[in-house]
């Protein structure tokens, strides 16, 4: 698969930044490369063409997979309110897809292989087509197998037609990713057959006599013995983490040095996309305060913070105004603190900010288990050791299917509507695929992410978010689904209510116009990024009619939290948490959102709001051909 | 306990004729799919072989594991001989085919003393349990076939623990306990003190066996992970015999208690 034009990159790359230059789109490229700014590949139409070929990373050859030979693949630029159309060709020998991630397009254009289109096959190409009906900053990637850790992702800004609230004077795309020269089923084998061996982050004997000697022995060993007794580790922050993965930014390591300019006095738009496969990001610019002013495509209230985490597939835009003639590192740091990508901010092109040492791991708690200290003196009872008689019954320890589930009635939710939800819940018990059923999940939106509670700056957390424009949708729930995210790290298996992908039998059911209450309870020891498709998260953070709206919310260990959706677009819609190996091992499901008996999609009405259209609710249902979304067949949604 | 031992084995032979069932009955009938709204803009063939390839794809993947926990040279005052403790599964989550093997061959040329396959089905019982049933075979010291019923897992405060049952075609009972743990003095280098017991119900003269407890060998690795996957390492272990079998080895002229100085490779892919 190497090119003529690629060999002649690598001869004509005598250092290692030269290679990677040649290889990178424009808008990617280092200012060292002479390109200061973003050069846009817009329009109304695409070719892409994903096919394998050969990257340098800090000087090593890789093999990629990717759109149009670049790494990442190149910035598509749309407007509002235009039509475009993206013909995609495979050039691999195995299937793949293109998922357009958070753009509200037709379900059969959302890219999900055996859930929205059948993939596209080796040699083929497939017409995506569809309206861009909001602004902002989005990505798009691979949704087949492992592509996504392989390079195959890219950004996505849409241009808002009418005038943007957000001002600045110059902007960058900032694309984080974590790439590994190790084939991505290998390590997922890894991960299947050792889950922590790819962690090198664990608590060790000098850990161990640093702790006995600030807190003392006999509380070091006691806190060892807890996590001990649970078979957990506090330091299962992320499964895959240096050295195994190098992290970039715009495919630029942090020896290759992304380069920005900004002239001092400029306000300077980063636009941040989280597209690794399997890394959350702790973002911080030291000595720069950042204005977020977007998440996941929609704007928010500007809030100035010093350093936010940032979950697989979340994008976040900040305004940063340097006065000072200086370079600023651009901290993109793995949630591990395994490893970290810098770029640098500088007055002028070919700078090199100082890049900053890692900080200590941090160590998860008590809490981030479900259950405060005092409850371990109860633990004897959650023991799951077999016995005999155990054994006798272990047929009914697996295969839960939805259908077996009894209908449970949730207690009061504090951010719930005043009136009590019809609540659906699904019975959970602990099996070869759930070690665990956190005991008091609580809501943890005021905390920042995960090891970054005890920074001496300021965190962003979600309780902070307020939409800018108010909710299109204000109504209150109907009704609410209670989803678990389940897993067991020790044989590697996640999945949502202890089932499977591969064991669903039948998809989550909205009915088209309603407004379901998705309440996610966190049952394992990691971070969860959960993205459904084609709809909006309205997270219940107490924003009122100004909830941020996200496309992936992650939801802490052992956190309770609540997004209300708005189920507006008839189709089946990939529901699932974003870490991909998570996904792979069964961390996903699928919501079916079927259309209205009553053939009265949504009365506007009904939403509260006498609001005009606006990007968040982007189908209108006067452009949609209902008949072709088989709205005329009923039966077919059996 | 030879009862115990077949009513269980009759257990797992149930289950897993059970559980086979039960995986008949999983793939929806055409009329129950999972979802199918595609099916109307890609044809319902086409979206069937789709849906049925991502869905194993989430979940339903097989995996392949090898591990040699103990590749090594033994080194005693009295001999040196080569020992290898491995194991290998494949199969999905919750059901695997597993082999374990077990053996010493002299490094005097005083041939294989030991060598035994186990081939077993596993079953996931519980989050760190494993149920597992099959057959072993030894071929030193002499061609012997026992049934083996075995729990393998990972207790609390992680240790590894692999206790099996063997009921010979003789009709003799043994079993043998394994425990392992693992001491990060760094992220690479770890200590890994390890413990194997034997254990017989009766007294079993051709093998030099008596009844109760009959070895113990606790042995203490050092490694190195220079990769995950391939760690050298030395250790030393304590060998002991005890009660009948302990008089066997007296008589034969052997040393019941040893102590040995090891050196291999622990490896796993």
């Amino acid at each position: 698969m190497l090119s003529r034009r690629h060999l002649l990159h690598y001869t004509l790359g005598a250092g290692a930044a030269l290679g990677v230059a040649g290889m990178l789109p424009a808008w990617a490229r280092s200012s060292s490369d002479g390109n200061l700014g973003i050069t846009s590949a817009s329009g109304t139409a695409f070719d892409l063409e994903i096919a394998e070929f050969p990257v340098r990373i800090n000087g090593k050859t890789g093999k990629a997979v990717g759109i149009n030979g670049q790494l990442p693949g190149p910035l598509l630029r749309f407007r509002e309110g235009e039509t475009v159309t993206l013909n995609v060709t495979n050039k691999l020998q195995e299937d793949t897809s293109v998922h357009w991630h958070g753009l509200l397009v037709p379900f059969q254009m959302d890219g999900v292989p055996g859930v929205t289109f059948p993939g596209i096959k080796p040699g083929k190409t497939f017409r995506y087509q569809f309206p861009v009906r909001q602004n902002g900053t989005y990505w798009y990637h691979s949704h087949s197998g492992l592509q996504e850790q392989l390079g195959h992702y890219g950004p996505i800004i849409i241009e808002p037609s009418e005038r943007d609230p957000i001002g600045y004077d110059r902007e960058y795309v900032l694309v984080l990713s974590d790439w590994s020269f190790t084939d991505p089923h290998r390590i997922y084998a890894k991960l299947k057959n050792n889950a922590e061996s790819l962690n090198f982050q664990r608590r060790t004997l000098p850990d161990f006599l640093r702790d006995a000697a600030n807190s003392g022995f006999s509380d070091t060993l006691e806190d060892r013995a807890m996590w001990g007794k649970m078979r957990m580790s506090p330091r299962d922050l992320a499964d895959v983490g240096a050295p195994t993965y190098t992290y970039l930014i715009n495919g630029h390591s942090t020896a290759e040095n992304f380069n920005m300019v900004f002239q001092p006095g400029e306000r300077v738009r980063l636009r941040i996309i989280n597209a690794s496969a399997m890394s959350l990001f702790n973002v911080r610019i030291p000595g720069l305060p950042m204005t977020v002013v977007q998440s996941d495509g929609l704007n928010i209230q500007p809030i100035e913070t010093d350093e936010f985490q940032m979950g697989v597939a979340e994008t976040y835009d900040v305004i940063v105004a340097p006065e000072d003639d200086q370079t600023y590192a651009f901290v993109a740091e793995s949630i591990d603190r395994s490893g970290q990508a810098v770029a640098t901010l500088g007055p002028r092109p070919g700078l090199r900010a100082a890049v900053p040492d890692l900080r200590p791991v941090p160590s998860l708690t008590m809490k981030d288990m479900g259950m405060s200290h005092k409850s371990m003196a109860g633990m004897s009872d959650m023991e799951n050791r077999p016995t005999m008689s155990d054994m006798s019954g272990m047929s009914s320890m697996d295969h839960m299917t939805h259908g077996d589930m009894p209908l449970t009635a949730m207690g009061p939710d504090p951010h719930g509507p005043p009136t009590q939800l019809a609540s659906v819940e699904a019975s959970l018990k602990k099996g070869p695929g759930v070690a665990n059923i956190a005991a008091m999940p609580s809501s943890r939106l005021n905390e920042p992410g995960i090891g970054l509670s005890d920074q001496p700056h300021r965190t962003l957390t979600y309780s902070q978010l307020r939409s800018l424009e108010p909710n299109p949708d204000s109504r209150s729930p109907q009704r609410e689904v209670v989803i678990h995210l389940t897993s067991n790290m020790e044989r590697y298996m996640w999945s949502f209510d202890g089932v499977k992908f591969s064991e669903v039998t039948q998809s989550i059911r909205f009915r088209e116009g309603e407004r379901v209450r998705l309440t996610l309870i966190n049952d394992t020891m990691m971070p969860h990024p959960i993205h459904l498709h084609g709809m909006f998260f309205d997270l219940v953070n107490g924003g009122g009619d100004h909830k941020p709206r996200k496309h992936t919310v992650v939801v802490k260990p052992a956190e309770k939290l609540s997004v209300d959706v708005s189920a507006e677009h008839v189709g089946d819609w990939a529901f699932h948490c974003h870490l991909l190996y998570h996904m792979h091992a069964g961390m996903m499901q699928v919501v079916s959102v079927l259309p209205s008996t009553d053939k009265m999609p949504m009365d506007h009405d009904m939403m509260g709001h006498d609001m005009p259209m606006e990007h968040e609710m982007p189908m209108d249902h006067d452009m949609m051909d209902h008949s072709a979304m088989g709205h005329d067949k009923p039966e077919e949604m059996k | 306990m030879r009862k115990v031992m077949f009513a269980a084995l009759a257990a797992i032979a149930v289950t897993t004729s059970a559980s086979a069932q039960a995986h008949d009955d999983q793939p929806p009938s055409s009329s129950e799919k999972p979802w199918s709204q595609a099916d109307a803009y890609f044809g319902k063939e086409t979206m069937a072989d789709a849906r049925r390839a991502v869905q194993a794809g989430g979940g339903a993947q097989n995996s392949f594991y090898v591990l040699f926990n103990q590749l090594e040279a033994q080194f005693s005052d009295e001999s040196e001989s080569l020992y290898w403790n491995g194991q290998a599964s494949w199969g999905d989550d919750i059901n695997k085919l597993w082999i374990k093997s077990e053996g010493r061959t002299s490094l005097n040329g005083d041939g294989t003393e030991d060598a035994e396959l186990q081939a077993l089905y596993s079953r996931a019982i519980s989050p760190y349990w494993n149920l597992q049933a099959g057959v072993r075979h030894d071929f030193e010291p002499h061609g012997l076939t026992h049934g083996v019923l075995a729990l393998q897992g990972l207790a609390p405060y992680w240790f590894e623990i692999d206790a099996s049952a063997f009921l010979s075609e003789k009709g003799d009972l043994t079993a043998r306990f394994e425990a392992e743990y693992e001491f990060l003095l760094t992220q690479r280098l770890i200590l890994q003190p390890r413990i194997e017991a034997n254990f017989s119900a009766q007294d079993i003269a051709e093998r030099e066996t008596g009844s109760g407890l009959n070895s113990i060998d606790a042995g203490l690795r050092l490694r190195y992970e220079f990769v995950r996957e391939l760690a050298p390492y030395v250790g030393v272990e304590w060998q002991s015999e005890f009660g009948g079998s302990r008089d066997y080895t007296r008589v034969a002229g052997g040393d019941p208690d040893q102590v040995v100085v090891v050196g291999g490779i622990r490896t796993w892919f």
